[in-house]
C-alpha cells in the first residue's frame, strides 16, 4: 500500500474521530469511546507497521511533499516524513496514547462529559501524531498549536474547578510566549533557506545547501543558523517546560489524571525535545558545540537540577511527578545540547513509558483513596492496592535509574555519559548527576509516604478496576523490557536513529568511559535511595515533613516552587496588566476625551452662535419686524375680509364715479 | 447574479415598508428571505467567477450611463476580493437576521433599516464608479444611527451620535479627495478602472492618499481614530454590532485598498511606513485595552481593533502574501467578530442583562448555557488564530508578509498575538467559568434555552470560519487572482520582485 496514504492516515484517523464525536450527543458515551479507541487502534497499528518497515528498510527516509497554498513567489508546502526518528517517536506516541485511552474509559466513567473528553483526547492524538510525522516546519507549527489547544481544553476539562480553568489559561499563555519565538524562527528560516520543508531532495532546509548558507550568514556576530535554532528552541522550551517557561506544567496537573499521563508526561511535553531533535541539523550547522547547543545544554542541565530540587518539597502526588517530568525533560535537553540525539530520544521513549506508568499509577491511587492527592493523607497502600503498588514500584525504580533491569538506568546513563564527554564544560554533567541523586531521593520519599507505614487518611482505599490496572501492567513490562534494547552493548536504538544496522558488542559494556559513568550513577542512585530511606523510611511519618522540621525556610522555599510564579506575577504579569490599564486609561481619557472635547467645543460654538443669533442679530431683526408689523396692521384694516364692507366701498365708489361722470357731462 | 444581491436587499426594504403595521411580525420573515436570496446570489456569483488565466479579473460588469455630464456611471462588477466580501456580507446578513429573531419593538422599521445597510454594503463591494461607491457608502451611515439610538443599549445615543459623526467626518475627507480628482484628472470620469490607469501627479498623491486613507481608515478602526468602534459596538443592538464588526469595518479597509491604495500608489509608498506603525500600535493597543476591560462587550469591541490592526498591517506590506492575508483576515474577522458579538449580545446579555465579567463569573454560565459556552470557546479559538479556523491562515500570511516588509514590527505584532491569547482566555474564563470555589455549588439560573434561530446563526458562522480554516484555497484562489493577474487593478501594488 502507498506509504503516503498510510502516513497520512495515522494523524487523520484520530482527527476524523474527533470531528465525528464532536457532533455526538452527551448520552452517546459508548459510541464516542468506541470510535476514538477504534481509530486510535488502527492508527497505532499503522504506525507500528511503519516502524517495523523503517527498521528493515534499506533506503533512508521516505518523504512526501505537496503544495498547500501559493502566494506569488511564496509556495507554502507541507509534507510527511518517515525516517527512523519519526518512526520511533510515532510508534511510541500512538502506543502510549492508545493505552491511556483505554485507561480513561475506567477513570472517566463517572464523568458527565465523558463523550466530550474522548473528542478532545482524539484531537490531541491527531495533532501530536501530526507533529511527529511532519516534514515541514509549517505543518509542525500548525499541529503544534493544535496540540496546545487540545491541551488547553483537557487541562480545563473540569472547568467547574476555578484552579483548572486558571491552569489551562496559564498553560496556553506560557506556551504561546515560546511559540511566538518559534514563529519568528520559522519565518527567519523561511527567509534564510527559502523553504520550510525539512527534506526535499537536497533543497530542504535541513539539507546541506541550506545549512551551509545559514552557517555562513552572520547577523550581529552570530550565524543565522544559531539564531534560528535558538528561536525555535523558545517554542520547544515552552512546550517541554524548560526554565524559565516551566511554570505551567505543574499547574497543568489540574486536568484529569489520564490527561496528565498522556499529555503532560509522555507525549506533548516531549514534543519540544522531539522538535529540537528534528531540526538538530540547524543547531549543528556551524559545527558540534555550537552557541545554540551550548544554550540548550545549560538550560537543560539547570532545569533538571532545579525541578528536582522543587520536587523534594511537594506534597501533591501528581505535582511531584510533574516536577520530575520537568527535570527529566531537562535531562533530554541536556543530551541534545551536548550533541547526542540518540541519548535524548532514548531517554524520551524510556521516560514516556515509565512516566505514563507512574501517572496512571498515581491516578489509580487517587481513584482508590477517593480523589485524595495529598501524599500526607495516604500511607500503607501497598497491601490495599497490590497491583498498583507493584507497577508503581517498577516505574519508580525506572525513574530513579535503578541499575540493570530498568530502562531508566540505561537511558539516564546514556545522557550522563554524553554530558561527561562534552568538551565545553563538566558543569552540566555535575548538575545532571546531582539531579539524578535527587530523583532517587524524592521518589523514595514519595514511595514511603504513599505505600508504606500506616494509612493516614479517612476513607477505605480499594484497588482499581482491570481496565485501569491492565495498562499499568503493560507499561510496567515496557519499562523493564525497553532496557533490553537500550544498553550500550546493543545500541540498537541509537544506531537505528543514525540509520545503520546495529552490531551486538558486549565489549561496549567494558569500555572505561561508560563503566566509569555507570558505576558513578549506580552509586548516586543508591545513595539517593538510602538517604530517602534514612529520612522517611525509618519511623512513621506525621504531618510535618522531616526536612521541614530540620530547615523550615529551605523547605518552604522549595515547596513554594522558589517563588518563580510570584516573581512572574510581580513583574511580567503586573507589567502587562499595568500597560493594559494605562492604555485603557489613554483610550478613556485622552482619545475619547479629545473626541468629547471636540464635541463639547462644537456645542459651545453652537450655543454661542445661538446667543449671537438671539441677542444681536435678532434684536435688529425683531425691531424691523415690529415696525413692519405696526405699519402692516394699519394697512390690514383695509382688508377686513367682510363682503358687506367691500360692497359698501364699491357702492360708494360707484356713486362717486357716477357723480364725477355727471359733472364732466354737464 | 451580482446586482441581484443589491436588488434583493432593497426589494426586501420596499416590501417591509409596504407591510401593514399589524403584520409587523412578518417583517423578520421578509428580512430572512431577502438575506437568504442575497446570500444565494452572492454564492452564485462567487461560483460563477471565472478563474482561467485569460479571463479579465473583474467580471459580471454592468455599465449604465447615469450623470454623463459629470462622468458618473452606474458601473458594477466584482473581482475575487469583492466576491469574498460579498460572500461575507451574505453570511453576516443571514446570521444577523437570525440573531434578531427576538426583536419585537417596531420590527418593520428595524428590519427595513437593517436591510438598507446590507444593501448599501453590497453596493460598496461591487461599485466600480467612485461616486456610486460613495453613494452606497453614505447609504450605510444613516440607518446605523437610528438602529443604535432606537434599539441599542448602554449609552446608546452617545454611541450612535459618535459613530455617525465619525463616519460623516470620514466621508467628508473622502469627498474632498473625490472633488480633487475632478480637478486634477483631465478627462472627466469617476470610473475606477479608468482612474486606476491614470497617473495622478505626485504632489497631489502626497496629500490625497493620506486624506483618503484616513477617511476610509476611520471606519476600519485605524488607531487613534478608532474610538467610535468600542462605544458604537457596545451601544448597538446585537445584530448591528455584528454588522459593524462583521462588514461595516470592512467597508473602511476595502475602500482603503480599492480606492486610496489603488489610485495613489506614490502616496502609498510615502506613507506606508507610518500606516504600518499605526496598524501595529492599533493591534497591540487593542489587545492591551481589551485585557483591562470589565465589560465583556468592550473586550470584544477592542478585539476588533486588534484584528483590524492585522488587516491594515497586511495591506501595507505590499507583497502578495500580506495583501491576500489582509483580505482573508477581513473575511475571517467578519465572521469571528460577528460570532463573538452574537454570543455576548444575544446569547448572554439578552438573558442575564449584565455583561460585567465579575457578575458573569458568579452565574455558572457554562452549566446554564452550554451551547453558548461551546460557541464562545470555538469563537475564542478562532479569534486567537488557532489552526483549523480562518484566522490562522489569515494571520500567518499577514505576519509572513510583515516579516518581509517590516521585520522589526513583527516583534510587536508577535507580542500582540500573545496578548490576544491572554485577553481572549481571560474573557472566556471570567464569563463562563466560576471565579471562586464558592461559585461551584451555585445552581445555575434557569435561563431560556438557546433558541433555534440562535443555534442556526451560530452554526452558520462556526461552519464558515471552520470551513475556510480547513479549505482556505476556496477563498484564497480568487483573492490571489485579483492581485496577481497582470490585468488586475491592484497588480501594481505588489512590490516584491518576481523570481
Amino acid at each position: 500500500m502507498n506509504t503516503f496514504l498510510l502516513l497520512a492516515l495515522v494523524p487523520l484517523l484520530p482527527f476524523l474521530a474527533a470531528g465525528i464525536t464532536a457532533l455526538l450527543k452527551r448520552e452517546q458515551r459508548g459510541l464516542s469511546a468506541t470510535l476514538v479507541i477504534g481509530a486510535q487502534t488502527v492508527a497505532c497499528a499503522i504506525s507500528l507497521f511503519l516502524f517495523a518497515g523503517a527498521i528493515t528498510a534499506k533506503s533512508g527516509a521516505i518523504v512526501h511533499n505537496f503544495p498547500w497554498l501559493t502566494f506569488g513567489n511564496d509556495t507554502l508546502r507541507l509534507g510527511l516524513l518517515l525516517d527512523p526518528l519519526s518512526a520511533g517517536m510515532g510508534a511510541m506516541v500512538s502506543f502510549v496514547t492508545l493505552l491511556i485511552f483505554i485507561y480513561s474509559v475506567g477513570y472517566m466513567k463517572e464523568d458527565r462529559n465523558f463523550t466530550r473528553f474522548f473528542t478532545f483526547l482524539s484531537l490531541f492524538s491527531g495533532a501530536m501524531l501530526g507533529v511527529v510525522y511532519s516534514n515541514s516546519l509549517l505543518l509542525t507549527f500548525i499541529c503544534w498549536e493544535l496540540v496546545g489547544l487540545a491541551s488547553y481544553l483537557l487541562i480545563g476539562f473540569w472547568f467547574h474547578k476555578p484552579s483548572a480553568a486558571a491552569a489551562a489559561k496559564k498553560a496556553f499563555i506560557t506556551t504561546r510566549v515560546g511559540d511566538m519565538g518559534f514563529l519568528i524562527g520559522m519565518f527567519w528560516l523561511y527567509k534564510a533557506a527559502g523553504t520550510l520543508l525539512f527534506y526535499d531532495n537536497g533543497a530542504g532546509c535541513l539539507e546541506q545547501a541550506a545549512l551551509a548558507t545559514m552557517a555562513k550568514t552572520m547577523v550581529g556576530g552570530l550565524a543565522v543558523s544559531n539564531i534560528i535554532a535558538l528561536l525555535i528552541f523558545c517554542g520547544a522550551a515552552g512546550k517541554s517546560g524548560q526554565f524559565p517557561l516551566h511554570v505551567w506544567l505543574p499547574d497543568a496537573m489540574e486536568g484529569p489524571t489520564p490527561v496528565s499521563a498522556l499529555i503532560h508526561a509522555a507525549t506533548m511535553v516531549a514534543a519540544g525535545v522531539y522538535l529540537v531533535a528534528r531540526v538538530f541539523p540547524i543547531f549543528t550547522a556551524t559545527g558540534a558545540p555550537s552557541v545554540s547547543l551550548t544554550v540548550v545544554a545549560c538550560i537543560g542541565a539547570f532545569t533538571a537540577l532545579f525541578a528536582a530540587l522543587i520536587a523534594v518539597a511537594q506534597t501533591d502526588i501528581k505535582r511531584i511527578l510533574a516536577y520530575s517530568t520537568v527535570s527529566q525533560l531537562g535531562f533530554m535537553m541536556l543530551a541534545l545540547g551536548v550533541g547526542s540525539v540518540g541519548a535524548a530520544m532514548l531517554h524520551l521513549i524510556a521516560h514516556a513509558f515509565f512516566k505514563a506508568l507512574l501517572f496512571m499509577g498515581a491516578g489509580s491511587v487517587i481513584h482508590g483513596v477517593h480523589e485524595e492527592q495529598d501524599i500526607r493523607a495516604m500511607g500503607g497502600l501497598w497491601n490495599k492496592m497490590p497491583l498498583t503498588f507493584a507497577t508503581y514500584a517498577i516505574g519508580m525504580l525506572a525513574l530513579a535509574g535503578f541499575p540493570l533491569a530498568f530502562s531508566g538506568f540505561w537511558s539516564k546513563d546514556a545522557v550522563l555519559h554524553a554530558a561527561n564527554l562534552w568538551p565545553v564544560s563538566q558543569l552540566p554533567f555535575k548538575m545532571a548527576a546531582a539531579a539524578a541523586f535527587l530523583t532517587a531521593f524524592y521518589m523514595t520519599r514519595q514511595m514511603f509516604y504513599v505505600f508504606f507505614g500506616s494509612y493516614r487518611g479517612h476513607t477505605h482505599p480499594h484497588e482499581s478496576p482491570v481496565v485501569m490496572t491492565l495498562p499499568l501492567v503493560i507499561l510496567a513490562a515496557a519499562a523493564v523490557l525497553f532496557s533490553l534494547v537500550a544498553t550500550p552493548a546493543w545500541p540498537w536504538f541509537e544506531d537505528f536513529l543514525a540509520g545503520h544496522n546495529a552490531g551486538f558488542e558486549l565489549a561496549a559494556l567494558r569500555e572505561p568511559g561508560f563503566l566509569h559513568v555507570a558505576l558513578t550513577s549506580t552509586a548516586i542512585v543508591f545513595s539517593g535511595l538510602l538517604l530517602g530511606w534514612f529520612i522517611y523510611g525509618r519511623r512513621p511519618l506525621s504531618g510535618v515533613d522531616p526536612i521541614e522540621a530540620a530547615s523550615a525556610s529551605a523547605y518552604n522555599t522549595l515547596a513554594n516552587r522558589c517563588y518563580i510564579d510570584e516573581l512572574y506575577d510581580a513583574t511580567i504579569i503586573r507589567l502587562v496588566a499595568l500597560t493594559g490599564e494605562i492604555s485603557a486609561w489613554i483610550d478613556r481619557t485622552i482619545l475619547q476625551g479629545a473626541v468629547n472635547a471636540t464635541a463639547g467645543f462644537s456645542f459651545l460654538i453652537s450655543y454661542l452662535s445661538d446667543g449671537i443669533d438671539r441677542f444681536l442679530i435678532n434684536f435688529g431683526f425683531d425691531h424691523s419686524c415690529n415696525a413692519l408689523r405696526e405699519y402692516g396692521s394699519g394697512i390690514a384694516g383695509c382688508e377686513g375680509g367682510r363682503v358687506q364692507g367691500y360692497l359698501r366701498v364699491l357702492g360708494v365708489g360707484m356713486v362717486v364715479l357716477l357723480a364725477f361722470l355727471g359733472w364732466l357731462l354737464v | 447574479m451580482l446586482t441581484a444581491t443589491l436588488l434583493s436587499s432593497f426589494l426586501g426594504v420596499a416590501l417591509i415598508l409596504l407591510l401593514p403595521v399589524r403584520w409587523g411580525q412578518a417583517a423578520k420573515w421578509i428580512a430572512l428571505l431577502s438575506a437568504l436570496l442575497g446570500f444565494g446570489f452572492g454564492v452564485a456569483a462567487f461560483r460563477g467567477y471565472d478563474m482561467t488565466p485569460q479571463a479579465y479579473p473583474i467580471q459580471s460588469m454592468i455599465n449604465l450611463p447615469w450623470v454623463e455630464r459629470l462622468g458618473i456611471g452606474f458601473i458594477t462588477g466584482a473581482d475575487g476580493i469583492s466576491l469574498v466580501l460579498i460572500l461575507l456580507t451574505g453570511i453576516i446578513a443571514l446570521a444577523g437576521v437570525l440573531f434578531s429573531w427576538n426583536v419585537t419593538q417596531q420590527p418593520r422599521a428595524f428590519f427595513a433599516l437593517f436591510l438598507t445597510i446590507i444593501g448599501g454594503v453590497y453596493g460598496v463591494f461591487q461599485s466600480l464608479d467612485l461616486f456610486l461607491l460613495f453613494v452606497f457608502y453614505e447609504i450605510v451611515i444613516i440607518p446605523k444611527y437610528f438602529l443604535i439610538s432606537n434599539w441599542g443599549s448602554t449609552n446608546r445615543e452617545y454611541g450612535a451620535m459618535k459613530l455617525t459623526i465619525y463616519s460623516v467626518a470620514g466621508s467628508a475627507l473622502i469627498l474632498l479627495v473625490l472633488l480633487g480628482i475632478y480637478v486634477v484628472n483631465p478627462d472627466v470620469s469617476l470610473n475606477l478602472i479608468a482612474l486606476a490607469k491614470y497617473k495622478f501627479p505626485h504632489g497631489f498623491q502626497l496629500w490625497a492618499f493620506p486624506v483618503m486613507f484616513l477617511g476610509f481608515g476611520i471606519l476600519a478602526g485605524l488607531w487613534p481614530f478608532h474610538t467610535w468602534a468600542p462605544t458604537g459596538h457596545v451601544a448597538a443592538p446585537t445584530a448591528v454590532s455584528m454588522l459593524l464588526a462583521g462588514i461595516v469595518m470592512k467597508l473602511g479597509s476595502y475602500g482603503a485598498l480599492r480606492v486610496a491604495m489603488t489610485l495613489f500608489p506614490y502616496g502609498l509608498e510615502q506613507w506606508r511606513m507610518a500606516i504600518a506603525i499605526l496598524a501595529t500600535v492599533g493591534l497591540l493597543y487593542g489587545a492591551l485595552v481589551a485585557l483591562a476591560q470589565r465589560d465583556l462587550k468592550f473586550v470584544v469591541g477592542y478585539s476588533s481593533i486588534n484584528h483590524m490592526g492585522f488587516v491594515l498591517l497586511g495591506l501595507v506590506t505590499l507583497n502578495t502574501i500580506g495583501l491576500s492575508g489582509a483580505v482573508l483576515q477581513m473575511f475571517s474577522h467578519g465572521i469571528i467578530g460577528g460570532l463573538l458579538f452574537a454570543v455576548v449580545g444575544r446569547m448572554i446579555y439578552d438573558r442575564t442583562h449584565t455583561r460585567d465579567l465579575g457578575a458573569l463569573g458568579q452565574m455558572g454560565l457554562a452549566k446554564a448555557l452550554p451551547f453558548a459556552a461551546f460557541t464562545f470557546v470555538i469563537a475564542s479559538a478562532a479569534s486567537m488564530g488557532m489552526p483549523g479556523f480562518s484566522g490562522f491562515i489569515a494571520e500567518i500570511s499577514i505576519l509572513l508578509g510583515a516579516w518581509k516588509a517590516f521585520p522589526m514590527l513583527l516583534i510587536f505584532a508577535a507580542i500582540g498575538a500573545i496578548i490576544t491569547v491572554a485577553f481572549t482566555l481571560r474573557a472566556l474564563q471570567r464569563s463562563f467559568f466560576p471565579a471562586h470555589e464558592s461559585a461551584i455549588e451555585i445552581e445555575p439560573h434557569p435561563y431560556a434555552p438557546i433558541s433555534l434561530p440562535e443555534r442556526l446563526g451560530g452554526a452558520i458562522l462556526m461552519a464558515a470560519t471552520l470551513g475556510v480554516g480547513l479549505f482556505p484555497k476556496i477563498l484564497m484562489d480568487p483573492i490571489l487572482r485579483s492581485f496577481e493577474s497582470p490585468q488586475s487593478l491592484m497588480h501594481h501594488l505588489i512590490r516584491e520582485v518576481t523570481k
